[in-house]
């Protein structure tokens, strides 16, 4: 696989996103949101309702992270931030893309079938951040700008993130239907054969 | 020698736990950067050494899920201080929670709330043991859920012994996927029973990476289980490549004739633990970290 390597800065462009290649990785400089499940369960009656989210997700990036914050004064630092699990968002994150605009989904561990044809029909992609790496995104985060729904709790609030290259951060998920969460599950089933001769079961 | 020395020692141990990785656990992440042979599995790799190296610099949690937290102390029969040492380690949980700081892990069931500062009921869990001695050992083991998620345990039929095991052992993987942050440590324990399978299966995780197993057919067992759990191709991250574990741990104890109990616990590459040794004189001896 031939690994491309992208900068790109918010606002990002539907184009951008459409040239993206499973495989390639991309670093984010400009704002990032965070949502988790809550965060997407409160948006979706929102936007449902013809109401406008409190930050604009138009060509915009979504993470799936609960950060670990702490308050310097008036001041949020970001403690650690690596990224959730993203699945858990699959029941809100097609409809999710479609009614913010938002371009380009942060996670881990793959989204679905839903999550893939939203991504082709609005032009968006997912990617996964390394899991765990909560020091490495605390360091390209260079401040919160702000933070919104924190009635919500501290993992689950909207925190709107300046970053500066952001990443190593993977397409999984491209605009154009392919997913590579599953090929890589269904190439370790067909694998499972070999594993189990090598171990003497049937 | 007070009991401050116990909390203040847990407290050190907690904080490091959370930032330093133990070196057997980075050498072998790097060992498996230096051999991978997926171009995804080792940027993942890359950037998880990154992630180490500034969470150390900077003393920073290495991951954002710092955990729930256990301690396993051994204490000797003749160490001094008996009295108050789970109130002691409580209030180093509490201490380095704000200071490290540490994320609000503990939720209580009932309420659902969180209780905000990683205490509650039976939380931090500690594992006794008392042994002929003067001085008394420490282990933090903070734990994430990703990756916690993922252990299993089964009662398995004893007609297929072995065979049975280690096919519960790759299942368990495949089903697992990325999902528990790879390239993981397997801890597999089997017989006793329900209880003792997943104490031996979790205590596993503790061994230093580098420390081979000292029953020959286990360091067998171990070699022929991370073979075969590499060769499912997961790899890092769940992105691909021939590095999903790390290791794998095995631990046995006797089995009744009719049971057959396996677990299989499952540890992320953020394999946070520390331990030091307290001396009856109050000296104490950092085991897996350099301190000072
Ligand atoms: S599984 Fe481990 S490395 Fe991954 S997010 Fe959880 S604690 Fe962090």
């Amino acid at each position: 696989m031939d690994v491309a390597v992208y900068k790109l800065r918010t606002p990002i462009s539907e184009e951008d996103v459409r040239r993206l290649q499973l495989g390639d990785v991309i670093y984010i400089s400009g704002i990032m949101v965070t949502a988790r499940d809550s965060a997407h369960r409160r948006a979706m009656e929102i936007l449902r309702a013809g109401g406008s989210l409190p930050v604009d997700l138009r060509g915009g990036v979504l993470y799936h992270c609960g950060p670990v914050v702490k308050k310097v004064g008036e001041e949020w630092r970001v403690v650690a931030a690596g990224p959730t699990t993203s699945i858990r968002m699959e029941p809100f994150e097609a409809e999710f893309i479609k009614l913010t605009g938002v371009r380009v989904i942060v996670g881990k561990g793959g989204m679905g079938a839903d999550t893939t044809r939203a991504c082709k029909e609005y032009g968006a992609v997912y990617t996964v951040f390394t899991g765990g790496c909560g020091a490495l995104a605390a360091n390209a985060i260079k401040h919160v700008q702000r933070v919104e729904w924190l009635d919500l709790g501290v993992p689950e609030a909207l925190w709107v993130f300046e970053v500066e290259e952001f990443g190593p951060l993977v397409v999984t998920i491209d605009a154009h239907g392919n997913n590579f969460h599953e090929r890589i599950s269904a190439e370790a089933e067909r694998r499972k054969t070999q594993v189990y001769e090598m171990l003497g079961l049937k | 020698m007070s009991i401050q020395v116990i909390e203040e020692t847990a407290f050190n141990l907690l904080k490091l736990a959370a930032t330093i990785l133990p070196p057997d656990v980075k050498e072998a992440l790097r060992r498996a950067y230096e051999t991978e042979t997926s171009e995804m599995g080792k940027a993942q790799l890359e950037a998880i050494l990154e992630n180490v190296r500034v969470a150390e610099e900077k003393q920073l949690p290495i991951c954002q899920d710092t955990g729930v937290i256990s301690f396993y102390v051994r204490i000797g029969s003749d160490f001094p201080i008996r009295k108050g040492i789970y109130e002691a380690l409580v209030r180093a949980t509490r201490r380095a929670t704000k200071e490290v700081p540490l994320r609000p892990n503990a939720v209580d069931p009932i309420q659902e709330r969180n209780t905000g500062d990683n205490t509650g009921r039976h939380i931090p869990y500690v594992h006794w043991e008392i042994f002929d001695g003067d001085y008394m050992e420490l282990i933090a083991f903070p734990k994430g859920v990703g990756s916690e998620n993922m252990c299993k345990l089964a009662m398995l039929s004893p007609a297929h012994r072995l065979k049975g095991l280690k096919k519960f052992v790759i299942d368990t993987i495949l089903e697992a996927g990325g999902k528990p942050c790879p390239p993981v440590i397997v801890g597999v324990a089997f017989g006793g029973g329900l209880d003792i399978a997943a104490e031996l299966a979790k205590r596993t995780l503790l061994r230093p990476l580098d420390r081979p197993n000292p029953v020959p057919e286990l360091a067998k067992l171990e070699e022929e289980l991370l073979k075969a759990i590499n060769e499912t191709g997961i790899g890092p991250m769940g992105l691909g490549g021939r590095w999903t574990a790390l290791r794998v741990h095995v631990d046995y104890a006797c089995r009744h004739p009719g049971g057959y109990p396996v677990a299989v616990a499952i540890q992320c590459w953020a394999a946070r633990r520390a331990a030091a040794r307290i001396n009856a004189d109050g000296s104490v001896e950092y085991l897996t970290h350099k301190v000072g």
